[in-house]
């Protein structure tokens, strides 16, 4: 939308101090432009940087001063050229002065705009703010900046600061850092200010909200507290997920002579009739949905669904409050809400203010029904949790979180750990090595929290844009490798690791893991063999996808390596009646050739396992008769040949005869009777 | 899941007890459009027979048209509703079992149940024999050696039933008259022993009324989403399962039929060039059009990019329960339980760090490379609760999926009134504001006790349509407010007081603060309109049909003007303006 086109200027301190996170800055700005050249790419945008040894730019020319600052590239709409200009940022050898910088990126976008485009022109400083700014020539420099700061509030401008310190600003002055961070602040109480202060290469990545989101209210009106209590608000998402970009898909059948192709694909969907005879496409006038009941499909036309279904009125009303332990925060079902008084409305944000800060000092929650827009065809139910504003400027609001509906929640048993053997508790001393992880790989020591989600940049997006930049200029460019100072969101803080390295010692000392003997090869092995194999060469790959999907295997003889399961992949072998038939027939074969050639009993186990296999083959089938039938074989056999080891080992196993066709009786008896009980 | 249902001693109370039991479970089976349930209805001890194997005393209810083990069809459910009336009729029943004869009709169901069972689909997972009874001793008229045999006989078909992976649950129904005593038989069927036979009687009552609760839910057997390999330290990773505990139901998915026939269609999906028109067969490349061309992507590279730390959850750290803010949530959490099934030890581990981060509380952040969708999560330990026997919480972790910095946004800050500061609340207001919360305090809430109303409507509609009933049930609404308690005195005091503390004397909500403060754009645009729409002499243009010469926008300035609404084709435009003239 060219109406919301945005105009920014970016203020970057390229100074000595700030040489060790150029390099983060240059990602980060050209991410920036990365982003806005794919959503909205009639932004304009200018790049100034500070603390460079010449000086190029007009107030220098015109009124002298201002030294030390360079135009890298005046307002123009964003292109590609302007990745290049920001990925090679020069490196300056000047300290330099942050608020000339803001002088001057103000001046650009006054000359270039006039007073027009009020609220769509931004400045973004990025410096570390550790060197004095020069003495102004007349009043104090609070003056100074409050005179900028009016000028800039007057021109509908706004400004972010991200000021990098901590660890990446160690020896400086303390009393320049106070000073520049006061002076700051001032233009918050004049214009709308947003100062971030980053501590580590990762946060400064998230620091700057890439991707411009025109905010939409998802809801204006009337939040009921009760019939004769409501309050004006405005609803807005608080948090959306920023999706992996869809792609299109490439047509690659247009001719290479042709300029003109737009190599798009286009998605048909047909509906065809499903008798084999008629190929007939069926037109969507003649289409009616169908919902399944049991194995039924009910038709039931749009018409008939818009007369009898749900149909609330649009409204948000309070069913209740309660106490914050009751909902549980797992129980948060999507992205979330914001609820803010409806702007300018002072009274309506007093009320929620008082609701908000009542609530809090209760510790309750709201729980709301929400219908957003009319015509919608379900409810919302959800908490509402109040945020207390901690910046004077900015009033109190809400958040809200849906909450699943009763068919949402799936209620599964889980054994409680109390229940499991002691070999599975941990003793007093595991138990303290765990207790001593869990608080020593502390990402939050004392207000610094680490990976804090509003400045983590997402990986995978930044992967992707670099991925993209990289292919533009070699269309053939490999994967790059995950960023290094991405690496701390996706694997424990290297730093973090070794000061506790105690700990983890300690962890691997107190607790045993081991592969389980019994699995012989794990889903989890085939898994990983899977990714290694499709990683080195695509045929490999292949290869172990090809055993791993193995299409079941047609069993056609029962071999003498695992008969039990050939049997039984022969039995499940449904396409046709014959399999089973055959199977018990062959698996019979196998335990007589068995009994026939074992050497002193030594296959007697082996047949064994045959024959329970057998059995419970026969139950399944129904097909007790060739069971029985072999077994009152193989005691005869025992019988003639005088074999007791054999009936006792299937009288262990409780083989006896399936007892549909033959009494009870005779089914228990059947090897007791046939020998008396050796002694024990 | 398949109830077999046995009958040792017909009345019509507790047939019509056990068959309004069912159907309300079919019912909710049918509506389910899981294909993993089937149901079938064996009765056993009657007077005709009807099976495949001939057996007597056993009858198989069923109607025309329907495979044995089946999900329950619409004519199963109507037909089963009135058995009540045709059971004695067609069905009928026997007084026990009759000393001296060979029939053990509990066997014969047993073995009949199973052969249904056996015929069903391979794909039915869960195998469950439902035995509802209320004659505790079903062998009880017979002579010793009759009665020891049959016993035993029965015992080995029950065993051999639990061996092929099929459960038995007993449902008993007690008899006004005597208490029903599982240990006579039955704990010995279903492997009852020591403290659980204790327990049973009580649980199993109660069972039955759970099962009666659910009836309304969608039934979903409990299985593994994914196992994960959750790393702790370098050399040190143990076994997860993920489960699905908390996700948005939907009505069940839509099959597309021929409006004529009503036969089922088939979806083609086909990918056709839109320069050439032909048709592609292989799976095409992906591009991002940027800088001026088209950047292309194989589907590998892409998967590639997506690629980190795959299949793994990777520990980073700890942080306080605090630092996890209500607006850091995506989608819904998903569940972790440990499992010693192939790393032995995980367990051990998994309850250490579960009980080190409840006593702290603490949450783990860690990365989870989902090859789909990687992300960074927190887990969040969950100690286990239980409330009169039953779980309410399962002890194990929950995984909440975290926004990135590009997912947070700040529209919070977007109106703040730069001059002053923003207005807050003082004490008597937040005394009156929570004067007011205590009059709407609800004690005792639980985070899922509403139903879906706009589902169960969808349930009752079609149930109504597929049964052919004539009238659509009415569904409740229970989210609706408390409308009756919210006008009670005192919280109409508690409001009234509330609202004269923040509003003042003067102030009407109703009045459209909105439209003082419409935006210096939108103001302009409605005067421009309200000037062009006196500038065309609409009457006369209408008078000559000269209408539809001018544009949809100008037709749409004087729909503006007159607060009519602007939607539609041209010709919709027109025949509005004509109306609204009167002509």
């Amino acid at each position: 939308m060219a109406r919301n086109k945005e105009k920014l200027v970016l203020l970057l301190d390229v100074g000595p101090s700030m040489h060790g996170v150029l390099s983060e800055v240059e990602k980060l700005c050209s991410m920036l432009v990365e982003k806005k050249l794919i959503f909205s790419k009639y932004d304009e945008l200018g790049v100034v940087v500070f603390g460079t040894e010449e000086s190029k730019n007009d107030l220098t020319t015109e009124v002298g001063g201002y030294q030390n600052i360079t135009v890298l590239q005046d307002i123009k709409v964003v292109d590609g050229d302007l990745v290049d200009t920001l990925q090679k940022l020069p490196r300056g050898r000047v300290d330099g002065d942050f608020l000339d910088a803001i002088v001057v990126g103000m001046d650009m976008l006054i000359k270039k705009y006039k007073d027009l485009h009020k609220g769509k022109k931004r400045l973004c400083l990025i410096t570390n703010a550790i060197h004095p700014i020069k003495d102004s020539f007349e009043g104090s420099k609070e003056d100074q900046v409050m005179t900028i700061a009016e000028q800039m509030a007057a021109q509908g401008m706004k400004i972010e600061s991200i000021v990098v310190r901590g660890r990446l600003s160690r020896d400086a002055n303390k009393g320049v850092m106070d000073e520049n961070d006061h002076l700051l602040s001032i233009f918050s109480k004049k214009t709308h200010t947003r100062i971030v202060y980053v501590d580590t290469p990762t946060s400064l990545l998230g620091a700057l909200k890439t991707r411009r989101v025109t905010p939409v209210t998802v809801f204006r009106g009337h939040l009921e507290l009760s019939p004769h209590m409501k309050i004006k608000v405005w609803v807005y998402k608080k948090t959306q997920e920023e999706k992996f970009p869809t792609l299109k898909k490439y047509s690659e059948k247009a001719p290479a002579s042709n300029k003109l192709a737009t190599h798009q694909v286009k998605v048909s969907y047909e509906y065809k009739s499903v008798d084999g005879s008629s190929t007939s496409v069926i037109p969507p006038e003649q289409r009616i949905k169908g919902y399944r009941y049991g194995p039924q499909v009910v038709p039931i036309s749009t018409a008939e669904w818009d007369a009898v279904k749900f149909k609330p009125e649009k409204g948000i009303k309070v069913l209740g409050f309660t106490d914050a332990s009751k909902i549980k925060r797992h129980c948060y079902m999507k992205d979330v809400y914001l609820f803010i008084a409806e702007p300018g409305n002072t009274r309506a944000t007093l009320a929620v203010s008082a609701i908000a800060r009542a609530m809090k000092e209760m510790n309750a929650v709201a729980i709301l029904r929400c219908v957003w827009r009319q015509g919608q065809q379900n409810v919302v139910v959800g908490v509402l949790t109040p945020n207390i504003s901690q910046n004077y400027k900015i009033p109190d609001s809400f958040y809200f979180n849906v909450l699943p509906f009763a068919e949402d929640v799936r209620e599964y048993q889980f054994p409680s750990f109390n229940s499991f053997p002691a070999s599975w508790q941990p003793n007093d001393q595991q138990q303290k090595a765990a207790d001593e992880l869990v608080q020593m790989l502390d990402l939050a020591p004392s207000g610094k929290e680490a990976l804090l989600p509003e400045f983590t940049p997402n990986p995978v997006l930044e992967r992707f844009y670099r991925h993209l930049e990289l292919k533009a200029k070699q269309p053939d460019a490999a994967v790059p490798p995950l960023d290094e100072t991405l690496k701390n969101i996706v694997e424990p803080d290297p730093e973090l690791v070794a000061e506790n390295k105690s700990v983890f010692d300690a962890l691997h000392r107190h607790f045993e893991l081991r592969q389980n003997p019994k699995l012989k090869k794990s889903s989890r092995q085939w898994y990983q063999e899977k990714q290694s194999g499709s990683n080195a060469h695509v045929s490999s790959g292949q290869a172990v996808n090809s055993i791993e999907n193995q299409p079941p295997v047609k069993i056609e003889k029962i071999g003498d390596l695992t008969p039990v399961q050939d049997f039984e992949a022969m039995m499940s072998q449904r396409d046709n009646p014959e399999w089973v038939e055959k199977a018990i027939k062959e698996l019979r074969e196998k335990i007589l050739a068995l009994l026939i050639h074992s050497d002193e009993g030594d296959k007697y186990q082996k047949a064994v396992e045959c024959v329970a296999a057998l059995r419970k083959g026969c139950i399944l089938e129904q097909e007790p008769g060739p069971y029985n039938d072999l077994m009152h074989h193989i005691r005869q056999y025992c019988e003639e040949k005088g074999i007791k080891s054999l009936p006792q080992l299937l009288a262990s196993r409780d083989l006896t005869l399936i007892s549909n066709d033959v009494t009870a009786e005779e089914a228990r008896s059947f090897f007791v009777k046939m020998e008396p009980k050796p002694d024990v | 899941m398949s109830p077999l249902i046995n009958i040792q001693k017909i009345n019509t109370i507790f047939a019509n007890r056990v068959g309004i039991f069912c159907y309300m479970l079919w019912k909710s089976a049918a509506l389910s459009a899981y294909d993993m349930f089937s149901y079938y209805l064996v009765f056993c001890l009657q007077r005709e027979k009807k099976n495949l194997q001939d057996l007597n005393g056993v009858f198989v209810f069923n109607v025309a048209e329907r495979e044995h083990l089946d999900r329950p069809t619409a004519r199963l459910i109507k037909e089963f509703d009135c058995i009540e009336e045709s059971f004695m009729r067609e069905i009928g029943s026997q007084y026990g079992i009759v000393p001296g004869s060979r029939e053990n009709s509990l066997y014969s169901a047993l073995w009949v149940a199973q052969a249904l069972l056996r015929k069903g689909s391979i794909k039915t997972a869960d195998k469950r024999i439902l035995l509802f009874t209320n004659e505790d001793d079903p062998f009880g008229s017979l002579q010793d050696a009759a009665k020891k045999d049959m016993t035993r006989t029965t015992l080995q078909r029950a065993k051999d039933a639990q061996d092929l992976g099929i459960s038995i649950e007993l449902l008993p129904l007690s008899r006004p008259d005597s208490e029903f005593n599982v240990s006579t038989f039955y704990a010995d069927l279903i492997g009852l022993d020591g403290e659980d036979l204790a327990q049973f009687m009580p649980s199993a009552s109660q069972k039955l009324e759970d099962m009666k609760d659910q009836l309304r839910k969608r039934m979903f057997t409990k299985r593994v989403v994914r196992r994960i390999e959750f790393q702790i330290a370098n050399g040190l990773s143990i076994e997860l399962n993920t489960y699905a505990l908390i996700r948005p139901t939907v009505p069940g998915a839509i099959t597309w039929l021929d409006s004529v026939t009503n036969h089922p269609l088939k979806t083609e999906r086909s990918l056709i060039c839109e320069d050439t028109g032909a048709l592609i067969q292989e799976p095409p490349k992906l591009f991002q059009p940027y800088r001026n061309e088209n950047v292309k992507f194989l589907p590998v590279e892409i998967a590639e990019i997506k690629r980190i730390s795959p299949g793994k959850l990777r520990l980073l750290g700890f942080k306080p329960l605090s630092c996890l803010k209500d607006y850091y949530n995506l989608r819904p959490s998903t569940f972790v339980y440990p499992s010693d099934q192939e790393v032995v030890g995980s367990t051990c581990i998994f309850i250490a760090l579960h009980r080190s981060m409840l006593k702290h509380n603490r949450f783990a952040v860690a990365y989870y490379g989902a090859s789909y969708h990687p992300q960074l999560v927190a887990l969040v330990a969950q100690d286990e609760i239980t409330s009169a026997g039953a779980q309410m919480e399962p002890p194990g972790m929950h995984m909440i999926y975290l926004p990135y910095a590009d997912d947070i946004r700040d529209d919070e800050e977007i109106f703040p009134d730069t001059e002053e500061d923003a207005p807050r609340a003082d004490e008597d207001q937040i005394q009156k504001a929570a004067a007011l919360i205590k009059r709407i305090y609800v004690k005792d809430f639980s985070a899922f006790q509403f139903a879906n109303p706009a589902l169960q409507r969808h349930y009752a509609v079609l149930q109504a349509l597929a049964l052919a009933e004539d009238d659509i049930p009415e569904t409740i609404d229970e989210t609706a407010p408390d409308e009756e308690g919210l006008t009670r005195p005192a919280v109409v005091r508690a409001a009234e007081a509330f609202k004269h503390s923040v509003y003042g004397d003067s102030y009407d909500e109703e009045s459209d603060m909105g439209k003082e403060k419409m935006s210096e754009a939108s103001r302009k645009r409605k005067a421009i309109a309200e000037n062009a729409a006196k500038d065309y002499d609409w009457g006369n243009l209408a008078d000559k049909g000269q209408l539809k010469n001018l544009t949809v926008g100008d037709l749409k300035v004087y729909l503006n003007a007159h607060n009519l609404t602007v939607s539609g084709k041209k010709e919709a435009l027109i025949s509005r303006i004509l109306t609204h003239m009167g002509k």
